[in-house]
């Protein structure tokens, strides 16, 4: 993995910049006014490329609005692959709970076949120089099994040889490394601290939610990888929760997707 | 791995190894030159041929806490390769001079100096621990001094992350080690529980190291297995007193405020040892002050069947922040009665909210006013204790028990300069002060205030009265 080895070697005298930052994010859940603030957010920081961890629509109110934008990122070079979320709205059937499906069947009413089509087209993972993306556990990416803990961590990391696997799904940002004694540790990141993964061990890195936070912070959550020094930042960038909150009443969707917002739960 | 170790006279990625510093079974530390840099660097290289992962994960650990670390108090970092590299390496200005380890020979040291080595070591870990970072490892070795410029010691300079833990990263050394790492004489007592987290950890090992340049000997022996380690739980040090008769109370209350058990009964902060070792008369003595004896079997029984022995993870309170030094400059002679209330009411307001709060109440003797003349010295003391004095009436209604608040009578020719130095050399975290009462003075004489908000390495709070801006 020359790429990697050469990211880790820091010297302020950083004369070649050809590695360019990247913004992961997860979870965007048709909140438009999340996905604004973070795109907005990520461009200010620098980021040179995005990728998108699935789960663009199902609980907010404006998911062809969001699907538009994440379009038109593509058509400029962003990666995006497959969320739950995203397959339900073309394959019948998931394992949806109530206010989900709920959900679900608003959505299919917003989008266009085409709009159903192109989420058709995305893949369930993506692989590129020695990181992996994924929606959920990569050891089985269409279960949708939701990494939570060390031991999930585990099982999803020993299922690929990527060193740093990023996924989305749980809405909650945590960061897992695997060891090379084979022990799996388990870290919150703070807001903005740059964490560098070291090329010694594997790292899963499960991004926050952009459009549904649920770790107690309401704040729109995504993350920026400088690939040059392998470090990773978990941004969260605060957006106007009202408004995205007021269209999900306005378009009578249950109320407790409006409020969970505004708490971040 | 038929690896060759770097030699004198070796180029690694720019950098010329020159003489060998340090060769443990661990790591090497070489000078080393490098045509970018022009100040003294060295370059730490971990052993290849060792079995022990500890000193690889040590070696992370540096190479991930050194580069987030700014200031006087670390070495500069340059740059470094990771264990992905033929050859690791770790590159950082070299400190030039000695560490503390050289003085052991010369223990026990003059009183005065050991609190003057204290203070600085305390300012340091007050910087670091501003910084999220713990060292973990305080200990003779790692404590430097940047020269200056007169030959006196300058800002000690902490060195060896390999064993810190930083707020904000993932701790590679409790993840894959269950046993605590550090070094065991100067170990607190949380650590060998296998708490990492806990800033005042450097502080006990502060004290055990005052302890040492105090008496000469180590406070707790020099354990060689963690369970002897462990004793320190229950088991307190022989008083410093009886080893050193001359030990003041006052420095024995410190140190063994240092030592205490529980980090919540030492001091909040690092900055308030520092404050505590520079300003002796604003020690507030408890019965451990005096003490000549080691408590008796059946507390120390009592504490050795209720000790709670497991391991602890929890996050440490947060007491830093609600432990700052405010230092709050009084104007007595220019100051109308409204601002002087004024005044008060916002260091009023603020110790509300921070209840580990210390007030400095400063006020500043313009050298001008001085002779040296031996009949004026009478009088400078005499205006000195007369200001004393109108500091304290000044202070009377905030109430303050002894111990929260001090007062010093600074000297200088320029106030803001004298200010200054004052927030500077004590680690002082809020300075609160009046704006100049009459705006025809300060256009002839200048802001003090305006100045020090410049300057001033910490937040400032200026008071003024709305009869004052009108």
């Amino acid at each position: 993995m020359p790429g990697v080895s050469q990211s880790w070697r820091r010297s302020p005298d950083r004369s070649k910049d050809n590695a360019e930052m990247i913004a992961f994010l997860s979870d965007i859940h048709a909140n438009r006014e999340a996905l604004s603030a973070c795109l907005g957010h990520a461009d200010r920081a620098g980021a040179k490329r995005y990728v998108f961890l699935g789960d663009y629509v199902g609980y907010g109110a404006d998911p062809a609005w969001c699907l538009r934008t994440l379009r038109a990122r593509i058509a400029d070079g962003a990666i995006a692959i497959l969320g739950n979320h995203d397959q339900a709205i073309f394959q019948r059937g998931g394992g949806m709970s109530g206010r989900a499906a709920a959900a679900i069947a608003w959505t299919r009413e917003q989008l266009s076949p085409d709009d159903a089509a192109f989420l058709q087209t995305l893949p369930l993972e993506y692989a590129e120089e020695d990181r992996l993306y994924v929606h959920a556990d990569a050891s089985a990416p269409e279960e949708w099994r939701y990494v939570f803990s060390a031991e999930e961590a585990r099982r999803s990391l020993e299922a690929t040889p990527a060193r740093v696997t990023i996924c989305g799904h749980v809405h909650v940002p945590r960061l897992f490394g695997l060891t090379a004694t084979d022990k799996v540790s388990a870290f919150s990141p703070a807001n903005g601290v740059p964490v560098p993964l070291a090329p010694a061990r594997r790292w899963l890195a499960v991004m926050g939610s952009v459009g549904q936070p649920r770790d107690g912070d309401p704040s729109a959550c995504y993350a920026l990888l400088d690939p040059e020094t392998a470090e990773l930042r978990w941004m969260r960038v605060p957006y106007d929760v009202e408004t995205a909150a007021a269209k999900i009443r306005r378009a009578g969707l249950p109320e407790s997707l409006a409020t969970r917002l505004f708490t971040g739960t | 791995m038929a690896h060759r170790h770097p030699r004198p006279g070796d180029t690694l990625d720019g950098f010329r190894l020159g003489a060998a510093l340090h060769e443990g079974g661990m790591s090497s530390i070489f000078e080393a030159i490098h045509p970018d840099h022009t100040y003294p660097l060295l370059v730490k290289l971990p052993r290849l041929d060792v079995g022990d992962p500890s000193h690889i994960v040590s070696f992370e650990m540096e190479q991930m806490i050194l580069p987030r670390l700014t200031g006087p108090h670390v070495p500069r970092f340059v740059a470094a390769a990771g264990f992905e590299a033929p050859q690791p390496f770790l590159a950082m200005e070299r400190i030039p001079g000695p560490s503390l380890l050289p003085r052991l020979r010369e223990l026990p040291l003059p009183l005065d100096e050991v609190a003057a080595i204290g203070a600085k070591v305390a300012l340091a870990l007050a910087a670091i621990h501003r910084q999220r970072v713990s060292h973990l490892d305080v200990k003779p070795a790692n404590i430097l001094f940047r020269p200056t410029p007169d030959g006196l010691r300058g800002d000690a300079v902490l060195v060896d992350f390999g064993l810190s833990h930083h707020g904000h990263l993932p701790d590679l050394i409790e993840e894959e080690f269950h046993l605590p790492h550090g070094t065991a004489p100067y170990m607190a007592p949380e650590q060998a529980l296998g708490q990492r987290n806990e800033p005042r950890s450097d502080l006990f090992a502060l004290g055990v190291l005052l302890y040492q340049f105090a008496t000469g000997v180590l406070p707790f022996g020099e354990p060689l297995l963690l369970s002897h380690v462990r004793r320190r739980l229950w088991r307190d040090p022989v008083p410093p007193r009886r080893l050193r008769p001359d030990c003041p109370p006052w420095l024995q209350e410190t140190i063994l405020r240092c030592l205490e058990v529980e980090p919540e009964r030492r001091h909040p902060t690092a900055a308030q040892l520092a404050f505590d070792l520079r300003n002796p008369e604003a020690v507030r003595l408890t019965p451990r002050a005096t003490k000549l004896r080691r408590d008796n079997w059946l507390k120390v029984l009592e504490r050795r069947v209720n000790r709670d022995r497991s391991p602890r993870h929890g996050r440490p309170a947060a007491t830093a922040h609600a432990s700052p030094i405010i230092a709050v400059a009084v104007d007595l002679r220019e100051q109308t009665p409204p601002l002087a209330e004024a005044l008060r009411s916002s260091v009023s307001n603020l110790l509300r909210t921070l209840p580990g709060a210390r007030v400095a109440c400063l006020n500043v003797l313009l050298s001008g006013a001085l002779n040296s003349d031996a009949a004026l010295d009478e009088a400078g003391r005499s205006a000195r204790i007369q200001r004393q004095a109108e500091l304290r009436h000044w202070a009377a209604p905030l109430k303050l028990e002894e111990g929260r608040i001090t007062f010093h009578v600074l000297e200088g020719s320029n106030a803001a300069d004298a200010l200054l130095d004052y927030a500077v050399s004590n680690g002082v975290d809020h300075v609160v002060m009046g704006a100049r009462a009459h705006s025809l003075l300060r256009s002839m004489l200048g802001s003090v205030s305006g100045e020090v908000a410049a300057k001033a390495p910490c937040s400032v709070t200026v008071v003024r009265t709305r009869e004052q801006a009108a």
